[in-house]
């Protein structure tokens, strides 16, 4: 089948069958590998893009209900050379480990932020059910609570 | 190879220029048995200073995240004198010069981790030359003994090599030039020179034998933290793991294998999936089947469309229930070996005026790294190739070479950043390497993307042992512990079951237990097994005698010692003793791993249905000396988040030989939801430095199982604890003594 995917603003004119997943249309035909494979039936969040600003586990979305929302990958969640400031908040708080949960973990946050932008430990808990397990939750919490207290560092050119 | 064939090696240094000049310098721990042998041009060169006045610093360990990149920079700057704004780091290329050759010594003086004894041979010569081809990082060792005996080794070397090479330039003493910043100056004339003006002088010099390492009290940049190099990339896509190798001509390819360990395939109809769309060829192997396709979802499809034929190789009727009972029969069976033994144990069990007996168990538990296990094969002209993630690059390469029927010297090992090893990724566990070998044989010349399904890793890891121990604990009419018995399926030895308390009499033995169900190391090996077994162990003996947890171990600890500094300052930060809410409690374990000492008190409520919920968790940890304190925090938070996801909830059964779990959605981890708020603490003793990677997990099973008790009166002596079924089990079984 033959799908048009907008993807960080570009259109892409793609085939593949009905029921692949949206994450390995962008990872094997687009080449946006900054999207991770982690379990594949959306139990982790590594897959996590936003379709049309909602965070959505990529692994589980069929291709053939993208339809036309609008898909924004990891790779494309600062305009090229500045970083969202959820992005900056990472580096603050030195989040990171292994690295290979975090851009879902990203997409992930940016997402509640947007639609929570001021929320609660209960909020976070309910809503951020990604895995990492390299154990970086505290850190992710206090730098969610940093950037809504508008600690952390603003959008900069990196 | 310009200068390359100039390298010469005097003492523990070994120097050399870098094409486009500059000075090389690497390190030699034993130059007789050194995998440089026969090639000298294989240098195992861990520091590089270019004229452009940079250093880069090559780590022979890779990068899961635990910082050691930066840490092991830092630690070779610091000696150097080095700016560090023109230091980084690079990984070492997977060949022999560049194997982790102090870890090979770090066992033989001692060090060892417990999961590589059972490859211990009596001759440590003949260990150490076995294991010379050793490029891992694992056993929390790359600080610890790569640094300490080879960056700060290197840093110094170059300094002074520097130093003399500007002293002749100028026609001064040495001694009176001085070095900062990447930079030497002469004292008196004010005269200075960049170490990469002075790098190719210097690379004709004879390196110091035995460079003098400066005090920690001189120290700058070690005990800083910097911002991690790694971490920007790791923030918007652009860091680049094994399995987003992509490669001209890429096929993809996924596997399913035998559910029961040591099975066979017997047979499999793989026409319907032959013709599958994008299906490039069904692969049979010995145990397993998989399919090569033109994406990894058609592979995925076609894979779980076949019916294979499985031989279980007698195994098809174990359960963890007739585990457990082979355990239980196993430690009745005899005494087993004893691995620690002092006084007279039997005797004072005897004499004992109270005698504490309990059983306790651990499940298998599985890795779940976050990036599957996955390597992208190419073997095309008599070469392969492979683009992968591990924890061992050299020995992925005699993995693969065996299973490509190839010479090592014609297997290239691309190694990438590692997403998650905790010990999975390790080279006894390498059968994902061997899988994706033989499947890229069918498709050469074309490149293949195999990885596994989070299935199929579930399922087929190399588990955390399962293991079973026995205690009984001896009280005096005063309440003083005078005997430890504990007898315990494994074989974590000496290091992992010792406690640190004053016991006069103790006697620790093993039975050794395997069955068909493979295992391995996991984070912290069998330290995660014997700290939740014996931390609890002795808070029911502290209980049984009527004191405070707390200060039961204290009143055991040699004043003085570091182990009572660790668990005191455990109890003042964690606010021991305060009151709590009811149903709340707190828990605390003091347990030694790696040479790091650590102390952990968990704070947990007890909900009146029994749902455990952990608050707080206050760690102090003793590892010597600091390198980079933001990444000693953050690996004992998450050590303390791996262990607190197995003790709640890890556990993997068996069931008709097979595991049982195959997702996150039957294995479950820790979330978000789970965190606890978790302060870290460090005491700088200045005692050797221990590891950090890993010394967080063994503490924090016992602690929240020993809050548990405090918040509900219910001993945890199985996990993981899930919830508490309320109200009380059974206390623990007490006898008078046999006198």
């Amino acid at each position: 089948m033959a799908y048009d995917l907008t993807v960080n603003g570009q259109t892409h004119h793609i085939e593949a069958d009905e029921g692949t997943p949206l994450l390995w249309v962008l990872r094997e035909q687009l080449g946006l590998t900054g999207t991770k494979f982690g379990c594949g039936i959306a139990a982790c969040g590594a897959c996590t893009v936003h379709l049309d600003g909602a965070a959505s586990r990529s692994c589980s979305v069929p291709i053939e209900s993208v339809g036309t929302q609008h898909v924004t990958t990891i790779e494309g969640l600062a305009a090229p050379g500045t970083r969202h400031a959820v992005q900056q908040a990472w580096i603050d708080a030195q989040i990171p480990q292994c690295g290979y949960c975090q851009s879902g973990m990203i997409m992930a946050v940016s997402a509640l932020l947007t639609g929570t932008a001021q929320p609660s430990d209960a909020d976070i808990d309910g809503q951020l059910t990604n895995i990492c397990r390299c154990g970086t939750y505290p850190r992710v919490r206090r730098a969610i609570h940093a950037i809504a207290a508008g600690a952390a560092g603003s959008a900069s050119h990196g | 190879m310009g200068k390359l064939g100039t390298w010469t090696r005097r003492g523990f240094l070994t120097v050399g220029g870098v094409i486009g000049g500059g000075l090389a310098l690497g390190v030699a721990f034993a130059p007789n048995r050194l995998a440089i042998k026969g090639d000298p041009r294989k240098l195992n060169t861990w520091l590089k200073i270019t004229p452009d006045n940079r250093v880069t610093v090559l780590v022979p360990h890779c990068d899961m995240g635990q910082g050691s990149q930066t840490a092991l920079a830092m630690m070779l700057a610091e000696e150097l004198d080095a700016d560090w704004n023109l230091v980084h780091a690079e990984p070492a290329p997977a060949m022999p010069a560049y194997a982790t050759e102090y870890l090979v010594h770090g066992f033989a003086l001692g060090f060892m981790p417990a999961w590589l004894l059972p490859r211990t041979v009596d001759d440590v010569s003949l260990l150490i030359a076995d294991m010379v081809g050793l490029q891992l990082t694992g056993g929390s060792a790359s600080v610890r003994m790569t640094g300490e005996a080879g960056m700060r080794v290197a840093g110094a070397g170059a300094r002074a090599m520097l130093i003399q090479a500007a002293a002749a330039r100028w026609g001064v003493d040495p001694s009176s030039c001085s070095a900062a910043l990447s930079s030497v100056r002469h004292v008196t004339s004010g005269r200075s020179l960049t170490y990469g003006a002075l790098a190719d002088d210097a690379s004709r010099l004879s390196p110091p034998t035995a460079p003098a390492l400066k005090p920690y009290t001189q120290w700058q940049l070690v005990g800083t933290s910097p911002p991690r190099a790694d971490i920007p990339e790791k923030t918007n896509g652009t860091a680049k793991f094994g399995i987003d190798t992509v490669l001209p001509d890429m096929l993809y390819a996924t596997v399913t294998a035998c559910p029961v360990f040591g099975g066979k395939l017997v047979s499999v109809d793989t026409a319907a999936a032959a013709k599958m769309p994008g299906v490039h060829s069904v692969v049979r192997l010995d145990d397993a089947v998989a399919v090569i396709a033109d994406g990894y979802w058609r592979a995925l499809q076609a894979v779980r469309a076949l019916q294979p034929v499985w031989d279980f190789g007698g195994h098809g009727n174990v359960t963890s229930e007739s585990i457990t009972a082979d355990q239980r029969a196993l430690l009745a069976s005899g005494d087993g070996s004893a691995d620690v033994k002092r006084g007279d144990t039997k005797a004072a069990l005897a004499a004992a005026a109270r005698v504490i007996s309990a059983e306790y168990y651990v499940p298998y538990l599985a890795h779940a790294t976050m990036e599957p296990p996955n390597a992208t094969v190419r073997i095309a002209d008599g070469k392969c190739e492979i683009w992968t993630g591990v924890q061992d690059p050299l020995n992925t390469r005699s993995v693969a070479a065996t299973a490509a029927g190839l010479a090592a010297e014609n297997v290239t090992v691309h190694n990438f950043r590692v997403g998650g090893g905790f010990g999975r990724k390790v080279p006894a566990s390498f059968d994902f390497i061997s899988q994706a070998v033989q499947v890229a044989k069918i498709a050469s010349p074309r490149p293949v993307k195999f990885i596994w399904s989070r299935e199929e890793d579930i399922a087929h890891d190399y588990y955390r042992p399962t293991a079973l121990i026995r205690f009984q604990g001896g009280l005096n009419a005063q309440g003083a512990p005078v005997a430890w018995r504990a007898h315990y399926t494994g074989t974590a030895g000496e290091n992992a079951s010792q406690i640190p308390y004053g016991i006069d009499n103790f006697l620790i033995s093993s039975s050794k237990f395997s069955n068909h169900v493979r295992t391995g190391p996991w984070r912290s090996v069998d330290h995660s097994q014997h700290g939740f077994f014996s931390e609890s162990f002795v808070d029911e003996l502290a209980l049984a005698a009527g004191k405070d947890p707390f200060a039961f171990r204290r009143d055991l600890l040699a004043t003085g010692s570091r182990y009572r500094a660790v668990l005191e300052m455990a109890a003042a930060k964690s606010g021991w003793g305060g009151t709590l809410p009811p149903g709340s409690g707190r828990g605390i374990a003091l347990t030694e791993a790696f040479g790091s000492i650590v102390a952990e008190v968990a704070e947990v409520t007890v909900s009146p249905a029994g749902a455990v919920r952990v608050n707080r968790v206050t760690a102090v940890v003793d590892c010597g000396d600091l390198v980079h304190p933001d990444t000693a925090t953050a690996q004992i938070e998450g050590g303390i988040m791996f262990g607190l996801a197995a003790a709640l909830y890890g556990e993997i059964t068996i069931d008709k030989g097979a595991v049982k779990q195959d997702n996150f959605s039957t294995y479950k981890v820790a979330k978000m939801v789970d965190t606890p708020e978790i302060a870290v603490f460090f005491i700088e003793s200045h005692a050797p430095r221990g590891g950090i990677g890993e010394v967080g997990v063994p503490p924090i099973a016992p602690a929240i199982a020993n809050a548990v008790h405090a918040a509900s009166g219910v001993r945890v002596r199985t996990l993981p604890i899930r919830s508490i079924a309320m109200p009380p089990a059974e206390p623990p079984s007490e006898h008078a003594s046999a006198q």
